[in-house]
């Protein structure tokens, strides 16, 4: 997919960022705004951007990037061509939401959090709002509801589907 | 003659196939020649059903559900169009006793009318309230929703009209300076999705009421605090802005009144502690979620230090509700200090998950049993938690608990956002007070100290008490913990922790390696 190190949002133009933040008035307020159309662009919130960020809103580097870190939705580094957000909230778990995501992540002998070697990017995920149809989860930012092991490869494989179409 | 059918665009309706049925219905509508008009509605939240069909027939609308996509062609065979039996027809939907049996004030648009349709929205109703309040004056809207006993819906129950009150009091600054209404919309909690449900169903219903609010506390701007796990609620919320903004609903000339209020929706970016309002007016200023210190309450120094009055999305959705049928209308539903309707969402291992709206009062056990039909997989019912995660565990002994703030507290448990999530006897109550103080670890602000370091010393205390070691140790370290971090934590996310632990711990003893309880009653 790409080089080492050198991520789409490295080249991120500076020129890009800065259209970015002017398009919500280079307001300081707006800054979690700008992270997520950022992470949209660019898959991940890149560390080189936030300078640029900061910059424009007039803030601290440091305000920026501690806010880049609060927030659970920001994503610091790229992430595989699908990913998997499970929800291990309660709800879910009363469902069997845990031995759902135990078997997704031993299948793949890997982490939470980390991408698998087939390209799966497997995230844990607090409540979907979904809790009536549990197990829930989201490929590729897309819900699904009623959610089995089957059916969760079967969609899993239908997003590298979907992927390698565009 | 066109058949009109309805399918809800609801995302929970979608995550189990609703957009792949309506593309089934479509393409064997064009390959069989049928005329019909598919319409997309909210979910009426009977979620076991979803993908719910509708068809208007002469009798009303026949409800067909759960459909698949793989049902649809069997299903226009046997005279889906005409709303004919077939093993999935559940009957007229509006006598389907789930729906008919309650009491939907706040949600009696959701799933009958699209929810961008503004016409259908007045024709069933819609925009009375705020009609009302355009000829009432701040001080007499207050009143109405003093006198409508309403309470905040977000979990702590505060007196919606105390609030109200505090922040039309609050003078508007030398500079004539605004005051903010902000909507929270968060819903962290797990087993919640009412406000989900709602404003993917009528949005406007939410505008409704926040324009309401702003004409009744003076604010000219509000915002909606939006979590970002509910992407199409967000865009549902952001159409339905342009929309009342185009009909003059919002703007600079609020239904023609000369009176200012504007509306933006803010995404929030998946921390669960910015539900709690003093973080979600950081997050709002585009800070990190932390906790601000009280005094100074929101109503008197809020968004930018101004004053902001803050409500959950079922607060201020209530409101339209009270002013167009009147404060005692709304009063007389309800016990006690617990006035109107609460959205019940019933949620986890249950047959018949979504939302029961009804007046306060019904007991769990109606709602777990009679609405939820029992457990999902079929094995005994063991623990319900109440009140999302940071709420009470109850057992089969406190079913017969009346659903009001205050019965619930006097069964040790809370209210709070309405979410009733249950468990079979395969839970093991140590693992979910664990999970209490591990969600607790994950989701803290990082202000304090008894939150920020009780809650990992609680999750591996639990871990030893699960590998069974030295348990009457770790199980009084748990305690101790538990007290000092509800005694000395600066909001309810470390505050209230220890009571699912505690339920938990009480009520099933055995499941921490003590002695049962003794049976209650
Ligand atoms: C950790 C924590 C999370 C909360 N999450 C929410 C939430 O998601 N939605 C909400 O309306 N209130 C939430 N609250 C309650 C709010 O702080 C506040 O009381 C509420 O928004 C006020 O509105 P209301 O009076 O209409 O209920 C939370 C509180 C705490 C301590
Ligand atoms: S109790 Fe926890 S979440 Fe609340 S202010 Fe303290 S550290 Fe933050
Ligand atoms: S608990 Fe999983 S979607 Fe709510």
């Amino acid at each position: 997919m790409q080089a080492d190190g050198a991520t789409p949002a490295d080249s991120l133009d500076t020129a890009v960022l800065r259209a970015l933040c002017a398009r919500h008035g280079d307001a300081p307020e707006r800054l979690i705004e700008i992270l997520h159309d950022l992470q949209e662009l660019a898959g991940h919130v890149p560390e080189a951007a936030l300078p640029v960020i900061a910059e424009a809103l007039n803030l601290g580097r440091a305000e920026v990037h501690g806010v880049a870190s609060f927030y659970h939705d920001f994503r610091r580094a790229p992430a595989g061509p699908v990913v998997v957000r499970l929800c291990r909230a309660e709800a879910c778990q009363a469902r069997g939401a845990l031995a759902l995501i135990d078997e997704a992540l031993e299948q793949r002998g890997a982490a939470l959090g980390e991408t698998a070697a087939d390209g799966v990017t497997l995230e844990a995920v607090y409540c979907l709002g979904n809790c009536a149809l549990g197990p829930a989860g989201t490929v590729n930012g897309r819900l699904h509801g009623r959610l089995g092991a089957d059916r969760l490869e079967r969609l899993v494989a239908e997003a590298f589907a979907e992927e390698e179409a565009r | 003659m066109t058949v009109t059918l309805w399918l809800p665009g609801d995302s929970a309706a979608a995550s189990v196939g609703a957009d792949a049925v309506a593309a089934a219905l479509l393409n064997e509508a064009a390959s069989r020649g049928l005329e019909l008009r598919l319409r997309r509605n909210g979910s009426r939240g009977l979620f076991w059903l979803e993908p719910l069909l509708e068809v208007e027939t002469p009798a009303g609308r026949i409800a067909y559900g759960p459909v698949a996509a793989d049902d649809v062609p069997g299903l226009l065979d046997r005279g889906l169009l005409e709303g004919a039996g077939h093993p999935l027809c559940q009957g007229p939907t509006e006598e389907i006793p789930y729906l008919k049996d309650q009491e939907r004030l706040t949600f009696a648009r959701v799933g009958v009318i699209e929810p961008l349709d503004l016409a259908g929205y007045e024709a069933q109703g819609g925009l009375a309230g705020l009609r009302r309040a355009l000829a009432l004056t701040p001080a007499e809207i207050v009143d109405a929703v003093t006198d409508s006993g309403l309470r905040g819906r977000g979990g702590a129950g505060f007196p919606a009209g105390i609030k109200w009150r505090t922040v039309l009091e609050q003078p508007a600054g030398p500079d004539g300076g605004s005051k903010y209404v902000c909507c929270n919309a968060d819903e962290g909690d797990s087993g919640t999705f009412a406000d989900r449900l709602l404003i993917e169903g009528d949005p406007f219903l939410l505008i409704e009421g926040l324009a309401i609010a702003g004409l009744a506390t003076g604010a000219g701007q509000g915002f909606v605090y939006l979590r970002s796990e509910y992407p199409r609620a967000i865009e549902v919320l952001k159409r339905a802005i342009c929309v009342m903004e185009q009909a003059g609903w919002l703007g600079d000339d609020l239904g023609g009144s000369g009176r200012t209020f504007r509306l933006e929706v803010r995404r929030g970016a998946g921390a669960y502690i910015c539900g709690e309002e003093s973080a979600m007016l950081e997050s709002l200023e585009g800070r990190r979620g932390t906790v601000r210190a009280k005094p100074p309450i929101p109503a008197v120094a809020g968004l930018f230090g101004r004053p902001t009055l803050v409500n959950n999305v079922l607060t201020l959705a209530a409101v339209p509700t009270i002013l167009a049928r009147g404060a005692a209308f709304y009063r007389d539903f309800g016990q006690g200090r617990s006035r109107g309707t609460q959205a019940f969402q019933l949620a986890g291992n249950v047959r018949r998950g979504g939302l029961v709206e009804k007046a306060f009062g019904v007991s769990l056990r109606a709602l777990i049993e009679d609405f939820g039909g029992g457990t999902a997989s079929g094995r005994p019912f063991r623990a319900a938690q109440l009140g999302g995660p940071l709420g009470a565990y109850v057992g089969a002994a406190q079913l017969d608990t009346a659903m009001d703030y205050e019965s619930v507290a006097a069964a040790g448990g809370l209210l709070g956002h309405g979410g009733i999530v249950v468990f079979d006897d395969t839970v093991d109550m140590a693992r979910m007070a664990r999970f209490a103080f591990e969600f607790c670890e994950i989701e803290s602000c990082g202000k304090c100290t008894p939150c920020r370091i009780g809650a990992v010393r609680g999750k591996e205390a639990l871990e030893r008490i699960l590998g069974d070691r030295d348990l009457a140790r770790n199980l009084a370290l748990v305690e101790e913990l538990c007290e000092l971090m509800a005694d000395g934590s600066l909001c309810a996310m470390g505050g209230l922790t220890p009571m699912p632990v505690l339920s938990a711990l009480r009520l099933f003893p055995e499941d921490f390696g003590r002695a049962p309880a003794a049976a209650a009653e």
